[in-house]
């Protein structure tokens, strides 16, 4: 670029900048700023390349978020309720029926005790059950919210509040809310990636990484283990590399001299994004090969090149991080045991997924670990619901192997890295794992700490959307301090 | 970027006089809504004190007297602890001069300009040459910043904006050759009429309004199936060419149902307000997806008609403007008693059966109307357009062992051996048969009994196994009122029967007529043949099944407040009482509405200009942006509504007619420093080009681009593989073949949960929620597509070719080629780069001409210019 060229360009980038930061510390009450012509003339967003100091301290630069589709059960990972054996079989009483919703149990459900043993580990005596014996070393990195709760007893809305803040569609993923408050950060990548793993994606599907109502540059960007990585980059067939430079170099050159005569600003950003566009065609391929990282390292992961796996996933988002990419989201499918088959039975399909990512997200934390970014990453751990302590009875039938039902009331998820205080331990559930009794908290708490460890607050980083501020808390949220470090 | 109140109010401090009056919405308003109503509006009332009715805020406040008022007392106190706004900075002494002058000149409240009824205002200036009325009003805006007009673009631009503008295509090199050869004022109207009576107008305007009735072909959510709903897209398309009025074209799609003996086209325009997503996800509640649709319809009735934003008075009063919470949910019981109910099946909806079926479904009514009473005819007809009204299992009574699932994918009653339920009772002096949709496990017979499940049998019938049909069960002539029992009978042990609806069918009038039997045998055949497409519409609920609405307690659809009636909030003019949705749409196109014109001509104007003369297109209450040419908005809302009948097209046509819209978008740095968003139009619109127009400009220029007008979502090439792994879906993205690929991008198959890429990249809507404007952007990813997508290089590849045909200069084939795409001759220097690049390209690929072409043309189709409209 020519300095002339710079100074626009430095200016556009400013003014939405500038633009942002008006919106941020506004909030909800302030100035709502309606038509978001704010940035260049014609565009609202003008590519924020540079990572935009948040307006708090941020204990995290980015985040990597592990979401186990189709809900785990808490019963038989992290809350060790051994009271529930003892009801083992029983009828389930009818007061924890009554005023209750659910998706499929009908009449009276039998009471199903843990399918696991548990131990208690580390320094902080975490319990966690024999489904996870390489996380259990990790435990004193990790903190656990017992008591999470969430409305929605269903796959798509509940994924839904959990990574968009309502169970509705429309709204913007958290991604996406990240890298509009922080910039993307990055002049190669997109700033939210998603992965996805388990054979199909998520209920919710796409719209987990919509960028809603705010500008599709907060899009995440899925990058695909089939085909192209990212849509269309590859250059047409039969194109030479060394052409598709000259060509680029061509259009910026037609395009400053349209932008000499006409002097619209619009056309100096579009030269800056042709640009940016070729260096993705570079960079992308480039970070989502793992076949030249070290045997000891896919020996550690448990991974395979030209797999789709979450593994593979673990260690691409490690890649990811180390490129720093903002906002990493994993989905693997297949976590909803309702024991209506062997691979949703709590004996079976749920051991075979656990053993599925044990060793991989163990092997993610190690990494990070030793590679000095887990200080500044923010794992996050969960699914969008529990499961119920009675077996389920769909159809008031007995279902043929041993599963649980969807449950929003009580559910384990876990943080680590990122400014979280290790060995952490918050929320407790009654003795049988169905209510939380103390220190709940709720999906939207999740995100307000989140926002929070990246140095946004969630109150206040807010988008005007059919004439009204809209936040990824809704009208919700508290940061759960006491997993901060 | 918008005003910001505080800056409006500044100004008018400024440039009153100390004795002129303080107008309250100007200046007084403002200041509560910026410093306030945070705590002193319709969410919070603080110390019980709101500043958005008047009758709240007299409370801290003594007309005529600003020294006995306690609002200034507070927000000049010294004590911080006592001092508004709490725990923030004062007011600054400007603000509060002017709350002050305004209490002592008598604190008048006004209400907020956009409840009140537009009025004309006769401009300033005077109506330029070759100009209109609308120049006028721009040339009052223009004039304090000592600005003027701007020359008239050079006639390929202006035609180019022009064509784009009216019907999203470029236009052809033959339209450009003669509108440079003749740019007259006479050659200008006439390509604009040209353009207003093309079909392609109406598909081009199809698709904004297509984003404001979140129109998709599937249905959302988890599995996300396939919705039939296409007829309604094309009913806009020909709404919008046939220059519909405005105030029809309203009240179709809210309640066409409501109209007497509607015809299916009146129908169809109803399923407006069924493109709301629907969840089939197992284990959802389907009355909770139920009320979650009609939230959406109130919301995006009031966004689209009033700009009002209605939502947020969904959980409590309205935070700025004066609308109670109680209101929401009388806009709702308007919307609360259709038959919908998030069903699998997606009933209730009109049939439009195949040309051969349709034969016989005219001959029943052709029959019926000769020898039925008027009554009679109007039921028939609803019932062979709607197959409405029918029993649903919710309305089965003393039911035996049958299980209502009425969840997620199921919406029936399941029965097994020995099972039964009863109908309501009713007289059967008229009814001749039970039209029976169900679904059979196994070999089933239903039996019909009289009064109890083993009273007389009336009818019976033997079902084969099948995934969901219509059956006709004839019955015994019964008189008098009577409960009918159906009782399942077949193989023990398992659910036998799915049971979605059963319809009592009158008798069919002309019994004693020749002729009746044959009729009779067609109605059978009518109403078991699956030989119709099926487009869900609104229909009503028959007073006896009809809904009571009641208020949600904070919002909460499981916590119900007091019974509520239709109604509309009271700041705005009255409504017909005991009304339903055909008085609401009467009721927003009535001459005494002060909103839908004025937000129907801004959204026009946006679409023209980029920006709306209120650009928040959405909000129009005190939160929005005030207008930049009010006096404008209200003439062109007056104008539109009176002396053009609500035309969309003549209201167009004044526009672009305007001065103004042809003015060059060229502008000066001094200018573009002055009004960087274009708000005082000293320049012509700009814009890049939307997500449907490159596709459709990339087809037209190419000499790809079908014409085929209408018809179900077409699927052009897409990458491999999107579609895959979604949960519970069998769905196949089938790449259409022949002129289908080829089709204008509004009938692009639009999936919700994977739209076509390049809806998704350039800015498209999901089609989720009501839009009202798309956010433009400019990213990396835009130009990967735009360089790479196979889609568009299919085109690039086809004009090589036809070009290399044609000419084996280069030179020329550049020129050839810029024409065509840009509609002028190629730039000095900008032809030396692309012979150059020609060269390079014409070496590295081995001599082969068309091959260097292509990278010609792939260079050209990125350029700035041909993905702008300017």
């Amino acid at each position: 670029m020519t300095p002339l060229q710079e100074a626009h360009y430095r200016q556009a980038e400013l003014n939405s900048r500038r633009h942002f930061l008006r919106k941020c510390t506004l909030g909800l009450g302030g100035i709502a700023l309606g038509s978001l012509l704010g940035c260049t003339e014609r565009s609202a967003a003008t590519h924020v390349e540079s990572y935009t100091p948040p307006p708090l301290a941020a204990r995290a630069r980015r985040v990597i978020y592990l979401h186990m589709a189709g809900a785990p059960s808490q019963l038989e990972t992290f809350d060790y309720k051994p009271d529930l054996q003892k009801l083992h079989g029983q009828d389930c009483p009818p007061s924890l029926l009554r005023g209750k919703r659910f998706a499929f149990i009908q009449g009276t459900p039998k009471m199903l005790g843990p399918q696991t043993d548990f131990a208690r580990y580390g320094q902080s005596g975490a319990y966690v059950s024999d489904l996870f014996p390489h996380q259990a070393r990790l435990v004193d990195d990790m903190a656990f919210l017992r008591a999470v709760h969430t409305e929605e007893f269903n796959h798509a809305p509940a994924q839904l509040l959990m990574h968009t803040g309502s169970p509705r569609l429309g709204r913007p993923a958290m991604g996406s809310w990240v890298t509009y408050g922080l910039g993307s950060g990055n002049e190669n990548l997109p700033g939210f990636i998603v992965l996805s793993s388990g054979g199909r994606e998520p209920s919710a599907g796409k719209k987990l990484w919509s960028s809603g109502f705010l500008p599709s540059i907060e899009q995440g960007v899925q990058c695909r283990t089939e085909g192209d990585p990212i849509l269309y980059l590859s250059d047409p067939e039969g194109m030479p590399r060394s052409l598709r430079g000259r060509s680029i170099a061509a259009i910026n050159e037609l395009n400053q001299r349209q932008y000499n005569e006409v002097g619209d600003p619009e056309t100096l950003t579009r030269i800056r994004q042709y640009e940016m566009a070729f260096k993705m065609q570079v960079s992308v391929p480039e970070v989502m090969d793992i076949s030249k990282e070290p045997a000891y390292v896919h020996a550690m992961y448990g991974t395979e090149p030209g797999r789709n796996s979450f593994a593979n996933n673990c260690l691409l988002a490690r890649r990811l991080a180390e490129a720093d990419v903002r906002f990493i989201q994993l989905y693997d499918w297949g976590w909803d045991m309702h024991g209506t088959s062997r691979d949703t039975g709590l004996a079976e399909g749920l051991r075979d997924k656990c053993r599925e990512i044990d060793r991989p997200i163990a092997a993610l934390l190690a990494d990070l670990k030793q590679r000095g970014l887990l200080e500044d990453t923010l794992v996050v751990w969960g699914g969008e619901f529990g499961r119920t302590p009675m077996q389920e009875n769909r159809g008031g039938t007995t279902n043929p192997f041993l599963g649980r039902d969807h449950h929003g009331d009580a559910f384990t998820m876990w943080m680590a890295g990122g400014g979280i205080r290790g060995g952490a331990s918050y929320g407790v559930t009654d003795a049988i794992g169905y209510q939380g009794v103390d220190e709940r908290t709720h999906v939207h708490d999740i995100q307000a700490t989140i926002l929070y460890q990246l140095g946004l607050d969630h109150e206040r980083l807010t988008y005007p959307f059919q004439g009204r501020n809209f936040r990824l808390t809704d009208v919700a949220g508290e940061v759960i301090r006491p997993i901060v470090a | 970027m918008r005003l910001l109140p505080s800056i409006v109010a500044v100004y008018l401090l400024v440039s009153c006089q100390p004795e002129e009056r303080v107008s309250f919405n100007a200046a007084v308003r403002p200041i509560f809504n910026t410093h306030c109503v945070g705590c002193h509006g319709g969410v919070k009332q603080s110390g019980e004190l709101g500043l958005i009715f008047r009758k709240d805020a007299m409370a801290a406040i003594v007309p005529g007297s600003a020294a006995r008022s306690e609002l200034i007392k507070r927000v000049r106190h010294t004590n911080p602890e006592v001092r508004m706004p709490y725990e923030r900075a004062p007011l600054s002494e400007a603000d509060i001069r002017t709350l002050e002058r305004w209490i002592d000149q008598g604190a008048e409240w006004e209400e907020h300009w956009a409840y009140r009824a537009p009025t004309v205002v006769a401009a300033h200036a005077a109506v330029p040459a070759g100009g209109n009325r609308i120049d006028a009003y721009i040339a009052d805006g223009l004039a304090p910043h000592s600005l003027t007009l701007a020359p008239v673009a050079p006639p390929p631009v202006l035609l180019r904006r022009l064509a784009f503008d009216l019907t999203g295509l470029p236009p052809t090199p033959e339209e450009v050759a003669a509108f440079v050869a003749d740019p007259s004022e006479a050659a200008y109207a006439a390509a604009v009429d040209r353009y207003l009576d093309s079909p392609r107008y109406g598909e081009h305007r199809a698709a904004t309004w297509l984003d404001l009735a979140r129109y998709a072909d599937s249905r959302g959510y988890e599995r996300d199936r396939p919705r039939t709903i296409w007829p309604y897209r094309d009913w806009v398309i020909r709404a919008f060419n046939a220059d519909m009025p405005f105030d029809s074209f309203t009240v179709l799609q809210l309640a066409g149902d409501l109209l007497e003996a509607p015809t299916r086209d009146q129908l169809i325009a109803t399923a407006f307000h069924r493109n709301t997503p629907s969840n089939e996800e197992g284990g959802t509640d389907n009355e909770e997806y139920r009320v979650v649709s009609v939230l959406d319809r109130v919301n995006t009735t009031w966004e689209v008609w009033q700009g009002t934003t209605m939502a947020c008075v969904q959980c409590h009063s309205h935070p700025y403007d004066p609308i109670e919470h109680e209101a929401y949910y009388q806009s709702y019981a308007y919307f609360n008693n259709t038959a919908d109910h998030d069903h699998v099946w997606e009933r209730p909806a009109v049939s439009i059966p195949t040309q051969a079926l349709q034969s016989r479904v005219d001959s029943v009514r052709q029959w019926v109307e000769a020898h039925g009473e008027p009554e009679e005819i109007v039921q028939w007809q609803r019932y062979l357009q709607t197959r409405e009204p029918v029993l649903r299992p919710y309305h089965f009574e003393e039911v035996i062992g049958g299980v209502f699932t009425d969840r997620g994918d199921e919406d029936f009653m399941v029965l097994q051996d020995g099972h039964s339920f009863a109908l309501p009772s009713m007289s059967l002096d008229q009814v001749t048969a039970l039209h029976i949709s169900a679904g059979a496990r196994d070999a089933t017979t239903l039996e019909v009994h009289l009064d109890t499940p083993d009273g007389p049998l009336v009818g019976t019938a033997a079902l084969r196994q099948n995934w969901g049909s219509v059956t006709v069960i004839p019955l015994t002539p019964t008189t008098g009122k009577h409960r009918l029992h159906l009782r399942v009978a077949g193989k023990t042990g398992g659910p036998l029967l799915n049971v979605y609806s059963v319809y009592p069918q009158p008798r069919l009038p002309g019994a004693t007529t020749a002729g009746y039997d044959e009729i009779a045998m067609g109605l059978v055949d009518v109403v078991t043949s699956t030989d119709s497409v099926s487009v869900p519409i609104l229909s009503e609920n028959p007073p006896e099944l009809s809904r009571t609405t009641y208020l949600f307690e904070r919002g909460n659809w499981l916590v119900h407040g007091a019974e509520v009636r239709g109604g509309v909030p009271e700041i705005l003019p009255d409504i017909a009482p005991d009304g339903d949705r055909l008085t609401l749409a009467h009721w927003l196109v009535s001459p005494k509405n002060p909103l839908t014109a004025r937000v129907t001509v801004n959204r026009i104007w946006a679409e023209l200009f980029g920006r709306g003369i209120v650009s928040t297109l959405e909000d129009f209450g005190s939160q929005g942006a005030a207008p930049s040419h009010p006096e404008l908005l209200d003439w062109l809302a007056v104008y539109f509504g009176t002396e053009l009948d609500w035309s969309v097209k003549r209201l167009i046509r004044t526009i672009v007619l305007s001065r103004t819209y042809r003015q060059s978008s060229q502008a000066s740095p001094t200018l573009r420093e002055l009004d960087p968003y274009n708000t005082l139009l000293a320049r012509g619109p700009s814009a890049r080009l939307t997500a449907e127009q490159l596709r459709d400009q990339m087809l037209a220029v190419s000499g790809l681009l079908s014409d085929k007008l209408y018809g179900p979502g077409v699927m052009p090439p897409q990458p491999e593989g999107l579609w895959d792994h979604i949960p519970y879906s069998d769905m196949r993205w089938e790449t259409s073949t022949g002129e289908d690929r080829y089709r204008r991008a509004v009938y692009t198959y639009l999936r919700r949960s994977v739209l076509y890429p390049g809806m998704t990249t350039f800015d498209g809507s999901a089609r989720e929620v009501c839009l009202s404007q798309r956010i433009p952007t400019n990213t990396p990813l835009q130009a990967l597509a735009t360089l790479n997508d196979p889609a568009f290089v299919e085109g690039m590849r086809k004009l090589a070719e036809d070009v290399t045909e044609q000419t084996a200069d280069p030179a020329t084939a550049i020129d050839m080629l810029h024409r065509r795409l840009l509609q002028r001759p190629v730039r000095e220097g900008d032809r030396e780069a692309l012979l150059a690049l020609y060269e390079d390209a014409l070496a590295e690929y081995d001599g082969k001409r068309e091959e260097a072409l292509f990278l010609v043309v792939n260079v050209l189709f990125n350029l700035d210019e041909f993905l702008t409209k300017s």
